[in-house]
């Protein structure tokens, strides 16, 4: 294991071999590999009950794994448990704060279970709010406020003690877009400087903008894993072309563009094109007199690289 | 976006400044967070827990009372002095039993405070010792609120109410600790503490020798005194402010109520952990 000068474990903050987690008759973790070092944002992908959140209860330290190995810090969760909570921090899917108290208190009460003084969690706060921007909201409760802010706050709450690495659960599930982008961009900064960032969730634009590499979990297992552009290159074409029909009749056209993509997927009111000149690909479509309803040109998403590996869509 | 504040990045964590601290720590930063709440809610709380016991010695002590002539079991105090002792337990109980039930599956279910407290260095084990802690500092302010207003009444005979408030906590705690073990595998919607105070809390306090005697009682109904923690309180009080209770009796009833509370914490404990720990 190398070391750095200060002393603490350089290379992997996370390990996981074979890590199982089974509650009574369903396996909801089914052996799974992965490795997060430090200063890195790490994703899980995948659907609802893929076993994103039960991994991540075992990294937080409040989900006893039933099989495996698993290590955080350098610690094992089992007999390290409050050890490892001291140095991480943690981002519940939904929001847990004390909406009797006001901003201000949520954040220095919080900070007090860390052993911290309270002359700490008063500048603490301070310093908190300015970085999730509710500090001209500082003194008020927190139930009026709205969920964009109500997340931010959960996730400075996050931060009360330092952590070394950050978990998020699906950050900014049932977020507007305009708060959403707020999220991810204090999220990029708190990555700049250097917290590690292990997130979950079940939207791809989530995973390409905040994510350095991701694992891609379908029922309890991994299904792949590398940069998002990486699997997007292994799994995918470069362009997409969408052929939109009325719902039912696509199957109709398969056979006359299927030579014309490397691969075709067919979807309830669509058919999907996999190719490397998605324009290109269009013309010879209109070509052969298919008249979709509509069509698009993009690029492969993860969504795609989703779809590939497991055939079924992300959200449905 | 809005413009950039100031301070641009968060200091860089090389190390996080979190630790972990002691369990008694633990549970006295637990109870420091529950008093900030409180210091915001306290009012409300108070009347619920305090005053309104006052209104039953009042309206039976003082007016009912009136109507009560030094029969055999009086013997020479006045009513009011009679159930003074017993309606501080009952009182004390009926708090223990609410502040156990209902805030604590709130805690695990709808406030979900104690979901964000394990998430700390704070463990299930210490969390439910410092809700109990926190139940019995309640039920002291609560108990030394009835003590000086009974005072105020006329409703001690003497200096033994020192050692009444004590033991009516002890008798909340014992009754608090199981129940809070109960809240933690309650599932619903929070009716079963409806229940609990209809068809457990309620006859307890009628039929547990609040009022009077349980001697009065027909016999068959003596083994569900016995088993009733209201009455092994309300023994232990009015010996140690009215007197006539002997030792062995005295003992027997702390031990009943010792026994609950063991059995209660490690209940709680247990079934704490396994509610947020799954």
């Amino acid at each position: 294991m190398s070391r750095t000068e200060a002393g603490f474990d350089d290379t992997a903050v996370v390990s996981a071999r074979g890590l199982k987690k089974r509650f009574d008759s369903f396996e909801a973790v089914r052996g799974i590999d992965f490795e997060v070092a430090r200063g890195e944002a790490f994703g899980l992908l995948g659907p609802n009950g893929a076993g994103k959140s039960s991994t991540m209860r075992m990294i937080a330290c409040t989900s006893p794994r039933t099989g495996g190995t698993l290590r955080v810090l350098g610690m094992d969760p089992q007999t390290h448990g409050p050890a490892i909570r001291a140095r991480i921090g943690t981002v519940p899917q939904t929001d847990n704060l004390d909406m009797e108290l006001t901003v201000r208190q949520n954040l220095q009460t919080y900070g007090r279970y860390f052993g911290l003084s309270r002359a700490h969690v008063r500048d603490k706060a301070v310093e908190l709010m300015e970085f999730a921007r509710l500090s001209d909201r500082a003194d008020d409760e927190v139930q009026p406020l709205s969920g964009g802010m109500k997340r931010r706050l959960a996730i400075a709450r996050g931060l009360v003690n330092d952590p070394e690495v950050l978990l998020l659960d699906e950050p900014t599930t049932g977020l507007d877009p305009q708060a959403r982008h707020l999220l991810w961009e204090r999220l990029f900064r708190l990555k700049q400087s250097g917290v590690t960032l292990i997130l979950t969730t079940h939207y791809m634009d989530e995973a390409e903008q905040l994510c350095d590499r991701l694992v891609v979990m379908d029922g309890g297992l991994i299904v792949a894993e590398g940069s998002p552009a990486g699997l997007i290159e292994q799994y995918s074409t470069r362009e997409v072309l969408e052929l939109r029909f009325h719902p039912g009749t696509q199957t109709r056209y398969v056979s006359a563009v299927e030579d014309l993509a490397e691969r075709v997927e067919v979807l309830p009111d669509r058919l999907l094109l996999y190719t490397k000149n998605a324009d290109a690909t269009a013309a010879r479509v209109s070509e052969r007199d298919v008249r979709p309803l509509s069509s698009l040109v993009r690029r492969s998403t993860l969504e795609d690289v989703f779809l590939r590996l497991t055939g079924r869509t992300l959200v449905d | 976006m809005a413009t950039d504040t100031p301070r641009q990045t968060l200091t860089t964590p090389v190390r996080a400044t979190g630790s972990v601290v002691g369990p008694w720590r633990a549970m006295a930063l637990r109870m420091e967070v529950l008093w900030s709440w409180y210091r915001r809610y306290w009012r409300a709380n108070l009347y619920s827990s305090g005053l309104q016991p006052l209104l039953f010695l009042g309206a039976m002590g003082l007016g009912l009372g009136s109507q009560v002539k030094d029969g055999s079991f009086l013997g020479g105090i006045t009513y009011l002095q009679y159930i003074a002792p017993s309606l501080l337990v009952s009182g004390i109980v009926a708090t223990a039993v609410n502040e156990a039930g209902h805030p604590v599956l709130s805690g695990f279910k709808w406030k979900q405070d104690y979901v964000a407290v394990v998430a700390t260095p704070i463990t299930p084990q210490q969390l439910y010792g410092a809700q109990l802690l926190w139940i019995v500092l309640r039920l002291s302010i609560s108990a030394v609120i009835y003590g000086l207003a009974a005072a105020l009444f006329g409703a001690w005979t003497g200096p033994g109410v020192l050692l009444a408030l004590p033991l009516a906590v002890f008798t909340g705690a014992a009754c608090a600790a199981p129940v809070m073990a109960f809240a933690a595998v309650t599932r619903g919607e929070g009716h079963a503490f409806v229940a609990l105070n209809r068809f457990v809390v309620l006859p307890m306090t009628l039929f547990a020798g609040t009022f009077f005697p349980v001697d009065r009682l027909p016999g068959p109904c003596l083994p569900l005194v016995w088993i009733s923690p209201i009455w092994h309180g309300n023994e232990l009080v009015r010996a140690v402010t009215l007197g006539g209770l002997s030792p062995l009796p005295a003992l027997g009833h702390a031990l009943f109520l010792v026994a609950m509370l063991v059995t209660g914490m490690l209940a709680g404990r247990r079934s704490f952990y396994r509610r947020l720990v799954i």
